[in-house]
C-alpha cells in the first residue's frame, strides 16, 4: 500500500472577496482607533474602586427597611407606580399603532411611495429621544407618573408598529379571498380573515413591547415622570449605597418576574 | 333534501365560549383601571394643555442652524462612544459565550451559574448603568463607554450564545475524532459557523448603541445629551430642536447602514 502523504490542491483564493474583506477589516479598525482619539480617559475619580465596592457591598448589605413602610414613598409602590406607567404606556401605544401600521405596511398599498413615507415617519418617532418626550408633557400635564405614560404610550409607537406592520405584511392573501369568494363585505374580510389571523402575532408583540416598556419605565424618573428612576437617583446622589443596592435588586427581581410572565403567556398563544 | 335539513345545514356551528378568555379579559379590564388610577393619567389634563405641549412642538420645528458649529463635535464623541462601547462589549461576550454554550462546556453546574449571571446583567437598563457609572467613576464620556459596553454585552451574549448552540455538531466531531483539543475546537470547528452571526449581532448592538448614547449625556455620561439636558433646562428650544434633528438623522443613517449590511452579510 503506497503510504506516502498525498499533497492537498491549494485552496482556491477569490482574490476579489479578499481584498473586500481586509479593506474591511482595516476601516473597522481605522474607526475604532479614531474613536480612542479625543476621549478623556484620565478623568475617572480616584475613589472608583472604593465606590463601586461600596455599591456592591450595598446590593449584598440592602435596606430592608425601605422596602415597605405604608408612606407611599417605599420601594414596593415605587414599583408598583413602574408596573403600571408600563403597562398604560403599553396600551396606549398598542391602540394608536394599529392606523400607524396599516400605513406603513407595504402589502397594503397599490403605491410604493405610501408605505415607505410610513416607515420613514416610524423610523422618525423611533429616534426622538424618550427622555425629551417625557421633558415635553412633563410641560403638559405636570412632573408625575402621568407624563411618563404619556411618554411611553408615544415613544413605543416607533416600535410597535414597525413589529405590527411587519406582521401585517406577512398576512397571507389566502383567508381574505375566501371570506370575498363566499361573499363577505370588506368589513366582514377584516373581521373574520384579517383579525383572527393578526390577532396572536399582536398580542405576542405587545407583550414583547411591554417588557421593553417596564425597562424605559424604570428609567423615566430620572427626569422626574414617576417610577423607580426618581428615588434611584436621589440614592447616588447622597450617596445611600444601601438603597441603591436596594433599588437594583427590586428592578432586577421585577424585571425578571415580568419576563417570565410574558414569556409564560405568549408560549402559551403559540 | 328535506328543508329541515337544509335549515339545520345553515345553522353555524357554534363556538365554544371559553371562561378563560373571560377571565384574561377581565384582568386585562382591571388592571388597564388600576393602572390609570396609580398612575393619575387624565386625558382631559393632556388636552387642556396641550397648547403648551405644541408650543413646545413648534418651537423645536424652528431650529437654530447656528447652533449645529456647537453641536457637530458631541455628535462625533456620541458616535465615539458608541463604537467603543460595543467593541468592549462584543469582545467580552465573545468570550463569555463560548463558555456558557452547552455544546462547548460540558459542564453544567459551569453553564448554569454563568447564565444566571448573564440575566441579571441584561435585567439593568441603560440609562440606570450609565448613572450607576457616573456615580463610580465621575461625569464624562468614561462612565457612558462603560454603561454602553455592559449593554452590548446582555444584548450579544443572549444571540450569539444561542446561535453557537445551534451549529451542526459534524465539524466539532471531526476535530475531536482526530484529536484536536479545546482551542483548535474552537478555532477550526465553531467559529466558522458562528462568525457571520457574531459581527451581525455586533452590528444590531451598534444600532442601539447609538440609539442608547445620545441621551446617555442627560445624566452626565457625556455624548450630545449634555446639550439635550442644558438646553432643556433654560427653555431654549429652537437649539433642542437643532439637536433633536441631528440625533434624528445620525440615528436614521447609522441605523440604515448597519442593517443593510446585516442584509448583505446573512446572504
Amino acid at each position: 500500500m503506497d503510504t506516502s502523504m498525498k499533497k492537498l490542491p491549494p485552496k482556491p483564493v477569490d482574490q476579489k472577496k479578499r481584498i473586500a474583506h481586509w479593506a474591511l477589516a482595516i476601516v473597522t479598525i481605522l474607526l475604532i482607533v479614531w474613536s480612542c482619539t479625543g476621549i478623556d480617559f484620565g478623568g475617572i475619580k480616584q475613589t472608583a474602586g472604593q465606590i463601586a465596592g461600596a455599591i456592591f457591598s450595598g446590593i449584598f448589605h440592602p435596606d430592608w427597611s425601605y422596602v415597605y413602610n405604608g408612606t407611599g414613598e417605599d420601594l414596593v409602590s415605587q414599583l408598583w407606580d413602574t408596573v403600571c406607567i408600563a403597562f398604560l404606556g403599553t396600551f396606549i401605544s398598542a391602540i394608536i399603532s394599529l392606523p400607524f401600521a396599516f400605513w406603513a405596511a407595504h402589502t397594503r398599498h397599490k403605491k410604493w411611495y405610501v408605505s415607505r413615507v410610513g416607515k420613514i415617519v416610524l423610523a422618525i418617532i423611533r429616534s426622538f429621544p424618550e427622555i425629551v418626550l417625557a421633558l415635553m408633557f412633563i410641560k403638559a400635564v405636570g412632573p408625575g407618573s402621568a407624563a411618563g405614560v404619556l411618554a411611553l404610550g408615544f415613544h413605543s409607537v416607533g416600535m410597535l408598529a414597525k413589529l405590527f406592520s411587519e406582521a401585517i405584511e406577512n398576512l397571507e392573501d389566502g383567508p381574505n379571498e375566501a371570506v370575498t369568494a363566499a361573499g363577505g363585505s370588506k368589513t366582514n374580510v377584516v373581521m373574520f380573515s384579517i383579525l383572527p389571523n393578526l390577532l396572536p402575532a399582536l398580542i405576542s408583540n405587545t407583550l414583547y413591547r411591554f417588557d421593553v416598556s417596564i425597562r424605559s419605565a424604570s428609567v423615566l424618573g430620572l427626569v422626574g415622570a414617576g417610577g423607580i428612576g426618581y428615588p434611584l437617583i436621589i440614592a447616588l446622589q447622597y450617596r445611600q449605597w444601601n438603597r441603591v443596592g436596594i433599588i437594583l435588586l427590586g428592578i432586577i427581581i421585577m424585571v425578571i418576574v415580568i419576563d417570565w410572565i410574558s414569556g409564560w403567556i405568549r408560549k402559551k398563544l403559540v | 333534501m328535506s328543508s329541515t335539513e337544509e335549515e339545520t345545514l345553515m345553522i353555524l356551528p357554534k363556538k365554544k365560549f371559553k371562561i378563560l378568555n373571560l377571565f384574561w379579559i377581565i384582568l386585562f379590564v382591571v388592571g388597564l383601571v388600576v393602572s390609570t388610577k396609580v398612575t393619575k393619567t387624565s386625558l382631559g389634563a393632556l388636552f387642556a394643555n396641550f397648547s403648551q405641549f405644541a408650543d413646545i412642538f413648534l418651537q423645536m420645528l424652528h431650529p437654530n442652524w447656528s447652533y449645529l458649529g456647537a453641536v457637530i463635535p458631541l455628535i462625533l464623541e456620541t458616535i465615539k462612544m458608541a463604537i467603543l462601547g460595543t467593541v468592549i462589549g462584543s469582545i467580552l461576550a465573545f468570550v463569555y459565550s463560548l463558555l456558557i454554550a452547552r455544546n462547548i462546556v460540558k459542564n453544567k453546574a459551569v453553564t448554569g451559574i454563568l447564565r444566571v449571571i448573564m440575566n441579571i446583567i441584561r435585567t439593568v437598563p441603560d440609562l440606570l448603568l450609565g448613572a450607576i457609572f457616573v456615580a463610580i467613576v465621575g461625569i464624562g464620556p468614561v462612565a457612558g463607554i462603560l454603561a454602553l459596553a455592559i449593554c452590548t454585552f446582555g444584548i450579544v451574549v443572549k444571540l450569539f450564545y444561542e446561535a453557537i448552540e445551534t451549529i451542526d455538531p459534524g465539524p466539532i466531531e471531526a476535530l475531536t475524532a482526530v484529536g484536536a483539543n479545546k482551542l483548535q475546537i474552537i478555532v477550526f470547528a465553531v467559529l466558522p459557523q458562528v462568525m457571520t452571526y457574531f459581527i451581525s449581532y455586533c452590528l444590531y448592538a451598534f444600532e442601539i448603541n447609538v440609539r442608547a448614547s445620545t441621551v446617555l449625556g442627560y445624566i452626565g455620561a457625556g455624548g450630545i445629551g449634555l446639550y439635550l439636558q442644558e438646553t432643556l433646562q433654560v427653555f431654549d428650544y429652537p437649539k433642542t430642536g437643532t439637536i433633536i434633528i441631528a440625533i434624528i438623522l445620525v440615528v436614521v443613517l447609522i441605523d440604515y447602514v448597519s442593517s443593510k449590511s446585516r442584509e448583505a452579510l446573512m446572504k
